[in-house]
């Protein structure tokens, strides 16, 4: 597809250029959707044909994508659950509002920055494994190796990412919501004198299962996403050891990118 | 032991190949058969479509037009559960080994038992120090292919290919960049189980001391198209001038460097493989 441009005119030559990065972006996406069907087909009838997606190679990705995530996604929770408190209480005090902190920041972490921050961080950590795993194998011929023994590589290499995927993330994310809270209200009862139950008291005053489930809801979305980015980016690797450096940077970029777009969207779609 | 299928069928049937990428055509009707029991070597230099003619018996590209027939079955018309039954008789060595790397060589080998039969665990164990005992790598199941030598990933990548017994093996450059000992071992071992398991083997090679050694029939491709089909002996009485190139060329210097010598075989016109 890098064809160069072949109109003379400069105008034409950038239209055309436009319209082949347009093909080649739809092209991609046709591919990440039809992969993702073809994942999910292999989850729900794979059983039924003996070929099964393998249970232990799920617990072994869950494993990898969710407890090792742990520690570090607790640190960023934590801290960012403090720096709302911060400045939370910094911009309200200006108005003598600063009990109100509570709303904000309960608010905030659970609808936005614990899905956002899980979702970015998972996408640093595991979808660009997943790419950098896959295109490794695919230039090892491994893929084909896959194929030519009966074995579909999509129920064997996607299939079990993305469900370990879609079954953590939600959980990861609620933990950070867990944990930014948790923080916040270790700063909050210490600035203002609040006792610690009596701000879990008020968060749970505030919160809504809607909220909960707004936070819940996306985390499931950025899965898909990571996963299939991933995997996607991973199989389309062309040109050796660069070419998997290549797919593993896109894939995280891709990842970011999709993920920002998506809350936007949820966002926009849950609220209104 | 295996038994042999009926006489009368080829192992492998191709008629009239035709394949592009792109605009380019890569194989130029290709017309060739693999009998049952035979080992079939396929020669040709870098760019004669020999890696692609390999990926088409393999069922992984599909051909412009053209069809091929493994074991009687036209793959071109298979469904899926066809070519996933067809492929479960099929072992295949790649030229990389591509064993799976994050498994260890046990687990490798024992893949294609795990996900296609319902043995239990020591029945496959046992199956799997059975191969490695055949490619003399008894005791290695527990190392991992990073662990192992180039010589050591092909035995492997062997042992895998044989594990579920198929009427099939394809072996793709089993012995290039290895040293002549190796190399000899490997070639015996390829005799070895068609003499001994009656497999029909097809053998992408260009190193010219195995082909004498273990070739029944030769296919010789060139830019795409068949040179010659026939014997070892009717190869080296070929009076065609390429083919001669090919043959003294290589036997008159051992020790030349891959890029002088391909550009001989292809007249400076060496087309990168996009299958390599």
């Amino acid at each position: 597809m890098n064809t160069p441009a072949t109109a003379s005119n400069p105008i034409a030559r950038l239209l055309e250029r436009i319209g082949r990065s347009v093909v080649v972006g739809i092209e991609a996406v046709g591919f990440t959707c039809s992969m993702f069907a073809e994942a999910v087909w292999w989850l729900l009838v794979g059983w039924r044909r003996k070929q099964p997606v393998r249970i232990p190679a799920v617990f072994a990705e869950m494993m990898d994508i969710g407890i090792l995530a742990l520690p570090i996604l607790g640190v960023l929770s934590a801290t960012i659950g403090m720096m709302l408190a911060i400045q939370g209480i910094y911009q309200l005090r200006q108005f003598g509002a600063e009990s109100q902190v509570v709303l904000g920041v309960a608010f905030s972490v659970v609808r936005e920055f614990a899905p956002l921050i899980t979702g970015i961080l998972v996408a640093g950590r595991s979808g660009s494994a997943l790419a950098a795993r896959l295109a490794t194998m695919k230039i090892n011929q491994e893929v084909d190796a896959l194929w030519v023994m009966g074995i579909m590589p999509v129920r064997f290499l996607v299939a079990p990412p993305l469900l370990a995927m879609v079954i953590m993330l939600p959980l990861l994310t609620f933990f950070s919501m867990v944990l930014g809270l948790l923080a916040a209200g270790f700063y909050i009862s210490a600035d203002l004198g609040m006792s610690l139950p009596a701000y879990f008291d008020q968060v749970r005053e505030f919160l809504s299962n809607d909220d909960f489930m707004h936070g819940i809801g996306k985390s499931l979305l950025f899965a898909v996403a990571i996963a299939m980015i991933g995997v996607a980016n991973g199989a389309s690797v062309t040109g050796g050891a660069e070419g998997v450096g290549r797919v593993t940077t896109r894939s995280v970029v891709h990842a970011i990118s999709a993920i920002v777009i998506i809350d936007m969207l949820f966002a926009f779609m849950a609220t209104r | 032991m295996m038994t042999m299928t009926t006489n009368e069928t080829p192992a492998i049937e191709v008629h009239q190949l035709v394949t592009h990428y792109g605009e380019r055509m890569i194989l130029k009707g290709i017309d060739m058969d693999v009998r049952p029991g035979e080992i079939m070597v396929i020669m040709g230099g870098s760019g004669s479509g020999k890696s692609t003619l390999l990926r088409h018996l393999l069922a992984l590209e599909r051909p412009t037009s053209g069809n091929i027939r493994l074991l009687g079955q036209d793959i071109n018309a298979c469904d899926g559960q066809q070519l996933y039954e067809l492929r479960k008789k099929m072992g295949v060595a790649f030229q990389s080994g591509a064993l799976f790397s994050s498994m260890t060589v046990g687990e490798n080998i024992m893949l294609p038992l795990y996900e296609h039969t319902r043995l239990d665990r020591k029945t496959m164990e046992i199956m799997v120090r059975l191969k490695l005992e055949v490619v003399n790598l008894a005791g290695f199941e527990h190392l991992m292919p990073s662990e192992l030598s180039g010589g050591m990933i092909k035995r492997a990548a062997m042992a895998r290919a044989i594990i579920m017994d198929p009427k099939l093996l394809f072996c793709d450059e089993p012995s290039a960049g290895l040293d002549p000992v190796v190399a000899s071992a490997l070639d015996d071992l390829i005799l070895r189980l068609r003499d001994a398991m009656g497999m029909s083997i097809v053998v992408v090679t260009h190193e010219l001391e195995s082909v004498f050694k273990i070739a029944d029939r030769v296919t010789v491709l060139d830019r795409g198209e068949i040179l010659f089909i026939g014997s070892v002996d009717e190869l080296k009485r070929s009076d065609n001038e390429r083919i001669q190139n090919l043959l003294h060329r290589r036997a008159e210097d051992e020790s030349l460097d891959t890029d002088a010598y391909l550009e001989r075989l292809t007249g400076e016109q060496v087309i990168l493989n996009a299958g390599l």
